[in-house]
């Protein structure tokens, strides 16, 4: 019987991590082309309406974010604030927002401009309806309204 | 020569993903696509619409909903919308229609003069408002779906070719439009 026994002790063989290299920068390669870069830290809450009908923005650089909801920090109180770009405004500013957008991208795309509005579903319409004036008067037409797509069940 | 090293690599690639992990977000954005009249011209008279054609959402402060002059809930607003839209039985307090010339719908098609006009007072909350924008939306979407079927065989959103989009955009319009705001403020 014995002869089917070997008698120098086998060693496991070390594990070669040659390809470890490639499989990390599959994955790396994957993240970079599935996801966005965050553009701005967001101040305000953010607790998006669900809507069925809400279609996938297209042109990621031709949006522009302009964040309404109660402040973050509870300092600030409850009263709804609009954020543009790291910092909190009033709708006045706005204005030179959209200038300061449309200068940062080529001239053929500024009619394309799209300005999403992130709000906070339980943000009362008044200071929506005040932004949406101001980007009517600076001819900034092009508008969505931010939403999670919900399935339906028809 | 000797061979180089590789085994940190899988390092610098390590630090390279975690970089981009924190760095990014996986969420899609998306939204309500509109489109905001032009700025108003003051010596410009608001357009006259017959009454028959105007088909009056309005929501309060107390997301309450008003239809054409009476209460209505969020899930009936989509078939009143489509039923206004399309007025299949020639009702005459619902939308009139006109004629276009759309070739690629076989000539003459009977498109509805029907406008949705919504108010919304500056109390209502942004959730209910974009719930009923939404269902505006899908009123339209459905009939432009029952069109495209009837005509094409598929579904409006399934559709490639230009010409025929066009033709059904044509056909139904998002006719929806936004009132002045009206500076009520109740609490």
């Amino acid at each position: 019987m014995s002869k089917f026994i070997s008698k120098e002790k086998k060693e496991v063989p070390a594990l070669s991590t040659s390809s470890l290299p490639d499989i990390v920068f599959m994955i790396l390669f994957f993240f970079m082309v599935t996801v966005t870069m965050r553009e701005s830290t967001v101040l305000v809450k953010q607790g998006m309406p669900t809507a069925s009908e809400a279609q996938k923005l297209e042109k990621k650089s031709l949006v522009s974010f302009i964040y309404i909801g109660s402040p973050l920090d509870a300092k600030l109180g409850t009263e709804a604030r609009i954020q543009l770009n790291d910092q909190f405004a009033t709708v006045a500013s706005i204005p030179e927002f959209i200038a300061s957008e449309r200068e940062a991208r080529d001239e053929v795309d500024r009619k394309q401009l799209t300005t999403s509005l992130k709000v906070d579903q339980n943000v009362k319409m008044g200071i929506v309806v005040d932004v949406k004036q101001e980007l009517r008067q600076c001819n900034a037409l092009k508008i969505s309204y931010s939403s999670i797509k919900k399935k339906e069940g028809n | 020569m000797p061979e180089i090293n590789a085994t940190s690599t899988a390092d610098i690639a390590f630090i390279m993903l975690i970089f981009f992990l924190i760095t990014s977000t996986m969420d899609v954005d998306s939204g309500i696509m509109r489109r905001l009249p032009p700025p108003l011209d003051p010596t410009e008279q608001p357009e006259d619409i017959n009454k028959r054609n105007l088909f009056e959402v309005r929501i309060n402060a107390q997301d309450l909903l008003w239809v054409k002059g009476q209460y209505m809930t969020v899930a009936e607003l989509k078939d009143a919308t489509k039923v206004f839209i399309s007025n299949k039985s020639d009702d005459p307090n619902m939308s009139d229609k006109k004629e276009v010339n759309i070739p690629m719908l076989g000539g003459i098609y009977m498109a509805s003069r029907g406008i949705i006009s919504l108010k919304n007072d500056r109390g209502t909350s942004y959730n209910m408002y974009v719930q009923v924008q939404n269902e505006l939306a899908r009123a339209i979407t459905e009939l432009r779906n029952e069109l495209s079927k009837e005509h094409f065989g598929v579904n409006f959103s399934d559709l490639i070719d230009q010409e025929k989009i066009e033709a059904i955009q044509k056909a139904i319009p998002v006719a929806i439009s936004e009132a002045e705001p009206e500076n009520v403020e109740r609490n």
